[in-house]
């Protein structure tokens, strides 16, 4: 009986994908949700901006420069999550050819990588004061700019040919090989000693960041979060009307 | 056309085969991945005088001893030690049972020549009233 209702229950949920897989059909869902979604961001931005500029206390050792976290952390976790969704997307581009895989592919590489660049950008600003260099060569940094990279080769790749679908096709392949560098940085600072610290909150034992702290940087990661799909659906939805621009000018 | 499920198989299969292919050349680098060598790596390694590295560990409490420019402090993993001299701006982060990575060469007599002093901090964050009351507790511990 169960396992019938489960069975039942798995069907409905590839069902909703499929659903969603129609460009058309997502087209007219995203319309429907981008108002709330951004009317969500902008508060989560505001209340998360409060915690973390005003009302978070400095830290023991660092003073006031800890709150570069509440930006660095939160843009390093959505590059990361970015590219793991431009993987997904490569693999329903590439084993089940899912029409709308590769636009939102394109819609979400420039987004990823600007979340990976601010995060670079406030780790070598943050390092000047505390570490007392801008950049170092460790396996941290190193494999965090390598993410980067990787953006911008699937940001150039989906570019290259006149054949948009070969474009698609190649970045596709290059996200999934990229695949492999997310947990080469997420454990990059167990396996190698690197001037960057290990992690303090997706760590065994729980958070190392005191609640006054830690609370604000999940405001601010749930602001990102949302931030990133929003900016995401209305990318995609541009490019739902941009191809089929295309495909009209092709007619006429 | 491949079949969809064989396209599935054949994605995961090129995918674990690249994860293993990555894994084994990391493994096999893993020498010149590290950022710097512990102090007893150092004595392990026997590392030669006047070849650069970097050195990383904990600054021994109560040993930095500066004379006008000129630092001089141990560095520690608490099994071995080598003893530093710097000439030079220190990091802010710089303090006694903190964390430092120090690139430079060992003398002739030992000490280590640091040309470059960073400092390392824990992954540790929490409000200055509460590290005091942790403190006054005795309930602080130094981490590696």
């Amino acid at each position: 009986m169960d396992k019938v209702r489960r069975g039942a229950d798995k069907r409905r949920a590839m069902a909703s994908l499929h659903f969603l897989a129609n460009p058309a059909r997502f087209r007219r869902f995203s319309v429907r949700v981008v108002p709330a979604l951004a009317l969500a961001t902008v508060l989560t931005l505001v209340v998360g901006l409060y915690f973390a500029l005003i009302e978070s206390p400095p830290d023991y050792q660092q003073g006031q420069t800890v709150r570069i976290m509440f930006l660095h952390v939160p843009s390093a976790w959505l590059s990361m999550a970015g590219y793991a969704l431009l993987g997904a997307l490569g693999a329903a581009l590439l084993v089940w050819r899912h029409p709308l895989a590769a636009l939102m592919a394109r819609a979400a590489a420039p987004v990823g990588a600007c979340f990976a660049l601010v995060c670079l950008l406030t780790g070598s600003l943050w390092g000047r004061p505390m570490w007392g260099t801008y950049w170092v060569w460790d396996a941290r940094l190193t494999s965090m700019l390598l993410l980067f990279f990787l953006y911008l080769g699937h940001i150039a790749l989906s570019h290259a040919y006149d054949d948009p679908e070969r474009g698609d096709r190649a970045a596709a392949i290059l996200a999934l090989i990229g695949v492999v560098n997310l947990p080469i940085i997420k454990f990059s600072v167990d396996w190698w000693n690197t001037l960057h610290q290990p992690a303090s909150v997706a760590r065994l034992g729980g958070p190392t960041i005191h609640p006054a702290i830690l609370v604000p940087l999940l405001w601010m990661a749930v602001a990102f979060l949302l931030l990133f799909v929003l900016l995401v659906l209305l990318r995609t939805e541009t490019e739902i009307d941009r191809r089929r621009l295309e495909a009209a000018d092709q007619l006429a | 056309m491949i079949p969809k499920r064989k396209r599935l198989w054949l994605l995961l299969g090129s995918l674990a085969v690249l994860g293993v292919a990555v894994a084994l050349v990391l493994s096999a680098l893993n020498d010149n991945l590290v950022f710097f060598y512990s102090p007893s790596q150092v004595a392990e390694k026997h590392v030669a005088p006047e070849r650069r590295f970097r050195l990383g560990g904990l600054v021994e409490a109560g040993s930095v001893k500066k004379n006008g420019q000129e630092v001089r402090f141990i560095v520690t993993d608490t099994h071995q030690s080598v003893p530093v001299v710097y000439r030079g701006l220190l990091p802010d982060l710089f303090r006694e049972g903190q964390g430092v990575v120090a690139e430079g060469a060992l003398g002739p007599d030992g000490v280590f020549v640091a040309r470059e002093v960073l400092a390392k901090h824990d992954e540790n964050y929490m409000p200055p009233e509460v590290a005091k009351a942790i403190k006054e507790a005795g309930q602080w511990r130094e981490k590696r």
